[in-house]
């Protein structure tokens, strides 16, 4: 893959997370959501984990962005008319989130490890699917047995949730 | 059977009563009452038994404690004061036991009474027979009990309680001297047993103020036992109980026990002269008072709670003079006088539907011969009419007062005297002179098996001072008074008895008043008062100290956690945001100090 | 790229996931927001996976195993979460967080 590839995706990604926090639209800021999720799917092929990628386009881009927008067109969300921004909280969550990003170029910088090229992987192609379930089915098959019982009890909350009328 | 148990089965046969009563018979009354009898009869009996055996060579005990330090055995001790004792407490206490049959008879707490007089016999055999220091303390407690159970036997009504709450807690301000006495005496000599400690005196391993500090405290458990001034206060209260209670206990045998416990560590006494001098101080003074407040009560068990004060501080003072002789003698023929004195007084009252206001009854001699001529006997022997048995003792307590000082005989005197005036007036108002009110008039004699009692104990009150009775009982190796001390002792009683006589008879209310004699010089005033005003002092610091201290602490804490979430609740602003601008604030900052570091 | 690359490139999305959960008042907008940082969290453990290559030339899988059950994880709460929010609406008939405020002292 072209050396140039991942930063483009990097580029879409990070663009289309900006255009999800500036779009007055909630369906724009679903859609961009999903093109952004899509330019991660990429990322995660630039680094070999096809799997992940795959997985990600169905769950994130496919499942999760569908149900998203289900719900902004059950609520019938219309685009927010121009509110006042709350300056201290504009203020206070741009700072925070730059004392963030400042700190962690800060650390990076002194992590010269990182800035070496990946090292190479063995020749041929690379069955990480196999790889994967293998490790799921064995290592990690207890937390797999636990993930399962979550999921059915989010499904029976969420009917719960939706049968009952709160008051 | 052994010789050696017969103590063992003196001291358990009543323990043995006082379980089958509470475990077993306490549905019937009139089952328990004859356990109880049948259980003092046998202390009686194996009592009679031990005293023409021998005394017994080895001894008789078994190990309780055994410490290093501290080896605490369960022994008896048998000796002729232990043997006197006895015949003293399981005979009087036979007699009283056969009586209370039926002055209690139809009493709702009959079983509930016998249990407690079960438990008292078992607990003063176990004083009479102790022969250690912890074991007689533990009885003595016992016996603080049992006598706790009785006083309040009618806890229902109002008087009785606080009667037995009085002398209980009285009683343990004495017994925490008698503990510390205890305490001290073993710390010096290592031992608890009187034979031992008695055989460490000699070698004198102590200083002589340790050792009159000791004998103090000890003698401590006298004055709270045997109602010596100041701790006297109980004595008189303790009359609410039932009558026969008072006869055998507030009269003949426990009050006794103090002197008997003096008499028994008597070489403590004579070890320590300062000791001596405060004992027989004491004495005098309690048998003083205690006479001069008894002319001035109304209630005929009151004047003879008095009466017992006065004698009890005759033995004590007898004891200080060194005459333990005088002091057992006069224990001896006391117990039984005064315990005839009581079961009279207990027939009068029964007979007279339960009135105990001597100014309320009047010639009861034509309506109750029999109780009237006991009564006389009684009288007599206390007041020490020459012939009967208190004159004997009284006599040699004058004569151990006179090796004292001038004084001390002078006051004995004196309470001889008072004694004399005071009885005559209680003989003269209740039993000579016309009916005062309608229940003297329809006063009837007790029925027989209260009347018994009243016959036997008539005759050693009249014999026990004669010398053939007597000197089975205590050796009196030829201790005779001076001509002029019986001179004085026989003016005394018939100065005493003619002024009474002449006041007294046939008067409808008491002639002279004194008012501070009758409040008992206001001793109850006084210490009400007194621990009021410590109380309130001690409770005012106590206060002020919970107030600004355990408060103030408290309030610190408190406002300490009031503030704090009073400044946190501000961050509680109900914005989802600001918690996720909190949030993400404090994940950087943790962030930076971790970067940094 | 390197490692240091993708590493800046996810702590960007983080950032840019948590100024919007600052900045939007829409609940929904919150949501998604919260989705970017969690992919972003994600793209990091791939690329250290990616970075951890075992003796026998393959990444570090224990890493994409976190990756997996992080998804599955995302996936349920984002379910629960919308359900949430469907009752919130219609209890409140609003989405907007600055219209809730039960809580507040």
């Amino acid at each position: 893959m072209s050396s140039l590839l991942p930063w483009l995706f990097s580029a879409i990604m990070l663009g289309f997370a900006c255009a999800v926090v500036l779009n007055r639209n909630p369906v724009a800021s679903a859609l961009s959501l999903v093109v952004s999720f899509l330019a991660l799917a990429g990322l995660y092929v630039s680094l070999n984990a096809f799997f992940i990628g795959v997985i990600q386009v169905l769950v994130y881009a496919g499942a999760i962005m569908v149900l998203f927008l289900f719900i902004i067109m059950l609520l019938d969300l219309k685009a927010e008319e121009r509110r006042t921004l709350n300056t201290t909280a504009t203020l206070g969550g741009l700072l925070v989130a730059a004392i963030f990003v400042c700190e962690l170029f800060s650390v990076l910088r002194h992590f010269h490890k990182g800035s070496l090229p990946f090292p190479p992987l063995a020749a041929g192609p690379l069955d990480d699917v196999r790889g994967v379930g293998t490790m799921l089915f064995s290592n990690y098959n207890l937390p797999f047995q636990v993930i399962g019982a979550l999921i059915l009890v989010a499904t029976v909350g969420v009917v719960v949730l939706s049968k009952r009328e709160l008051k | 059977m052994d010789e050696s148990s017969l103590p063992w089965i003196i001291l358990l046969a009543p323990l043995v009563s006082v379980a089958v009563i509470v475990f077993l018979t306490q549905g019937s009354r009139t089952i328990s009452a004859g356990v109880s009898i049948l259980a003092v009869l046998v202390s009686f009996v194996a009592s009679c038994l031990v005293f023409h055996a021998p005394d017994p060579a080895g001894v008789n005990q078994i190990t309780w404690l055994d410490f290093p330090a501290l080896h605490v055995p369960i022994g008896v001790t048998i000796d002729q004061l232990s043997k006197t004792m006895l015949i003293v407490v399981t005979g009087i206490g036979a007699l009283i036991h056969i009586y209370s049959a039926g002055y209690m008879k139809g009493d709702d707490g009959e079983s509930r009474y016998f249990a407690g007089l079960s438990l008292f016999m078992f607990s003063m055999l176990g004083i009479v027979l102790a022969n250690n220091f912890v074991m007689m303390f533990i009885f003595w407690e016992l016996v603080g009990v049992s006598s706790y159970v009785l006083i309040g036997h009618w806890f229902f009504r109002d008087a009785p309680p606080a009667a037995a709450n009085k002398a209980f807690i009285t009683n343990r301000i004495g017994d925490f001297g008698f503990m510390l006495g205890i305490l001290m005496l073993w710390l010096a000599t290592k031992s608890v047993v009187f034979t031992e400690i008695e055989k460490s005196l000699g070698v004198s391993k102590f200083e002589n103020l340790n050792l009159t500090a000791a004998t103090l405290l000890i003698f401590c458990g006298t004055i709270g036992k045997s109602a010596q001034f100041p701790l006297h206060v109980w004595l008189p209260d303790a009359m609410e109980g039932p009558t026969p209670v008072s006869a055998l206990i507030h009269a003949a045998t426990m009050v006794a026990a103090g002197v008997y416990m003096l008499a028994r560590v008597f070489f403590l006494v004579q070890a320590s002269p300062d000791a001596q001098w405060v004992i027989a101080f004491i004495g005098t003074i309690t048998s003083l008072m205690a006479a001069s407040m008894a002319i001035q009560q109304n209630d005929i068990k009151r004047i003879l709670a008095y009466s017992t004060l006065s004698q009890l501080g005759y033995m004590v003072m007898a004891i200080g003079m060194l005459s333990k002789e005088a002091a057992m003698f006069h224990l001896f023929t006391h117990a039984f006088f005064k315990a005839l004195l009581f079961l009279g007084a207990g027939a009068v009252i029964y007979g007279m539907h339960h009135e105990q206001d001597i100014w309320k009854m009047g010639g009861l001699g034509k309506k109750m011969p029999l109780t009237c001529a006991t009564f006389a006997v009684g009288t007599l022997a206390l007041i020490g009419c020459p012939g009967f048995s208190g004159h004997f003792s009284k006599e040699m307590i004058l004569a151990a007062a006179l090796s004292g000082s001038k004084w001390t005989f002078a006051a004995a005197l004196a309470t001889a005297f008072l004694t004399s005036f005071y009885m005559v007036r209680l003989f003269v108002v209740v039993f000579l002179g016309e009916p005062k009110t309608d229940a003297a008039k329809h006063g009837h004699d007790a029925p027989p098996v209260m009347a018994l009692p009243l016959v036997i104990l008539a005759i050693p009150s009249f014999l026990a001072g004669y010398g053939f009775f007597i000197s089975h009982f205590v050796p009196l190796h030829g201790t005779e008074a001076p001509g002029f001390v019986s001179l004085f002792a026989f003016l005394a009683f018939a100065s005493g008895a003619v002024m009474a006589v002449l006041l007294y008879r046939g008067k409808k209310e008491d002639p002279i008043h004194i008012g501070l004699l009758a409040n008992k010089y206001y001793f109850d005033e006084i210490y009400a008062a007194l621990i009021r005003w410590t109380q309130e002092l001690l409770a005012r610091q106590c206060g002020r100290f919970d107030r600004w201290v355990l408060d103030g602490l408290v309030r610190l804490l408190s406002g300490g956690t009031y503030a704090a979430g009073f400044a946190l609740r501000s961050f509680q602003v109900g914005n989802l945001q600001a918690y996720a601008f909190l949030f993400g604030a404090g994940i950087v900052a943790f962030l930076w100090y971790v970067v940094s570091k | 790229m390197n490692l240091n690359d993708y590493l800046a490139v996810s702590g960007l999305l983080f950032a840019i996931g948590f100024a919007g959960v600052m900045l939007r008042r829409n609940i929904i907008i919150i949501f998604m927001c919260l989705e970017l940082m969690l992919n972003a969290a994600n793209l990091s453990l791939v690329a250290f996976s990616r970075f951890h290559v075992s003796a026998a030339g393959l990444p570090d899988y224990n890493g994409q195993m976190l990756v997996f059950f992080i998804i599955t994880v995302a996936a349920a709460e984002v379910a629960v979460g919308l359900a949430v929010i469907v009752s919130l609406y219609r209890a409140r008939r609003t989405t907007h967080v600055e219209d809730i405020t039960s809580m507040k002292f």
